[in-house]
């Protein structure tokens, strides 16, 4: 494949053609924040927390589904990106009902981490306070709707990784939510094989593995890549 | 001359009180540089005026609570929402998700459904408080000049946030110093 010649953060990269942004940025050694993104299933480009400035254009992109260019030049970090990341976090903060002190992944939260990287002490919005229920049917796992951030890492998953389908979404906007196949209870689904990769993928407390009370999940997200490393390029690598 | 500290112990479970006594042989070194001049450790019964700095914790949840934030607000000259409920809400704004209203029914559950002797309503006329409509965090009520979150937020935390503020640095938790829950 040709390769593209672009820079990042001022650094000149090269990447190959169709290559993402986010990817070419690894290269450079630019960190750029992700929360939608999970190595190893596609990108979507759904939580907006990858958006980078690209000279010439407008507005900002997000750079897990902006394919690289020739000659794009690509700013990762700046003042702007900030104010729109952080403003970002405390909207999703805003938007359900995130109660960090009563949550099963506190301390294990992605969602938290990028709150304090981003310097988030509190949230300038008013919180929506919506009415969402958990769904505590399946033997194995529970989904809490109100820590849903609708990444669809789960959905995604499901679909790509385990083949299933289980896992989907109804609705729009604020209303959206993580549905079982055709908006059923979990337990009562006969496609989900209880593999439990939603629950491995999910960056939040809104899926858990049943019994773990506040802060006692913990996710391995290496068996995710591992086997999409091994079924697509037949490499057995763990991630340590 | 002495800062003028108080604290204040809102819509919570006073947990953030407690981490500040965890602050052990630090509030020896605090009484040499502050006054503690109205807290829930001390016998002060009026919000006084001239307050330097006021911890507040909790979430606002009745009209006492929302009467005294405006009148601290109004005699302190920097005030620091101190733990998870007076930055978010947290437990208490639970209660929110049932909607506008929601008053009546969250005490029907807890002093009638789920008495078990002499069910009923804790109603005292200037006693009392009546609870709002909705939970608010307090930085929604009035302006909040800095932020201690953590549930509760642990002493050292508490001493760092105290310390930059006694020695005039711009109070700021970063890193490991800023946590929810």
């Amino acid at each position: 494949m040709a390769a593209k010649t672009l820079t990042i953060d001022g650094k000149p990269i090269s990447a190959e053609e169709g290559a993402t942004i986010l990817q070419a940025s690894e290269e450079a050694g630019a960190k750029i924040p992700t929360l939608c993104h999970l190595d190893g299933v596609y990108d979507v480009g759904a939580c907006r927390l990858c958006l980078v400035e690209v000279t010439g254009v407008p507005k900002l992109l997000p750079a897990c589904t902006t394919t690289v260019a020739e000659g794009m030049d690509v700013k990762t970090d700046s003042e702007r990106l900030r104010r729109y990341r952080r403003m970002i976090l405390e909207l999703l903060f805003a938007e359900r009902n995130h109660v960090c002190a009563v949550c099963v992944s506190n301390g294990h939260c992605e969602l938290q981490t990028l709150a304090y990287n981003h310097g988030m002490d509190h949230v300038r919005y008013d919180y929506l306070f919506p009415k969402w229920g958990v769904d505590n049917t399946h033997p194995l796992f529970g989904m809490d709707h109100n820590r849903c951030i609708l990444c669809t890492r789960c959905v995604r998953v499901c679909w790509h990784i385990e083949g299933a389908g289980t896992k989907n979404v109804s609705g729009r906007g604020a209303q959206a939510r993580i549905i079982t196949d055709l908006n059923i209870p979990w337990g009562e689904s006969d496609s989900c094989t209880r593999c439990g990769k939603c629950v491995q993928a999910c960056p939040t407390g809104a899926l858990s593995h049943k019994g773990s009370t506040v802060g006692e999940m913990e996710r391995d997200r290496g068996k995710l890549e591992f086997i999409v490393l091994a079924r697509e390029k037949k490499q057995w690598v763990t991630a340590d | 001359m002495k800062v003028r500290l108080a604290t204040v112990w809102f819509g919570g479970c006073s947990g953030c009180h407690m981490s500040f006594l965890d602050l052990d042989e630090f509030l020896i070194d605090l009484a040499e540089k502050i006054e503690l001049v109205y807290s829930p450790v001390v016998d002060t019964k009026e919000y006084p005026e001239g307050v330097d700095v006021c911890l507040i914790e909790g979430a606002i949840c009745n009209e006492d609570n929302l009467e005294l934030l405006q009148k601290i607000r109004q005699r302190t000259r920097v005030l620091v929402s101190f733990g998870d409920c007076a930055v978010t809400g947290n437990v208490p704004a639970i209660r929110n998700q049932l909607g506008l209203g929601n008053e009546e029914s969250v005490l029907q559950r807890a002093y009638i459904e789920n008495a078990q002797h002499n069910p009923s309503l804790p109603r005292e006329d200037g006693i009392v408080p009546p609870l709002l409509p909705r939970v608010m965090p307090v930085h929604e009520v009035v302006h909040v000049e800095h932020y201690l979150p953590g549930c509760p937020p642990p002493a050292e935390r508490i001493k760092a946030l105290v310390s930059q503020m006694l020695s005039g640095v711009e109070p700021k938790l970063e890193g490991a110093a800023l946590k929810f829950g």
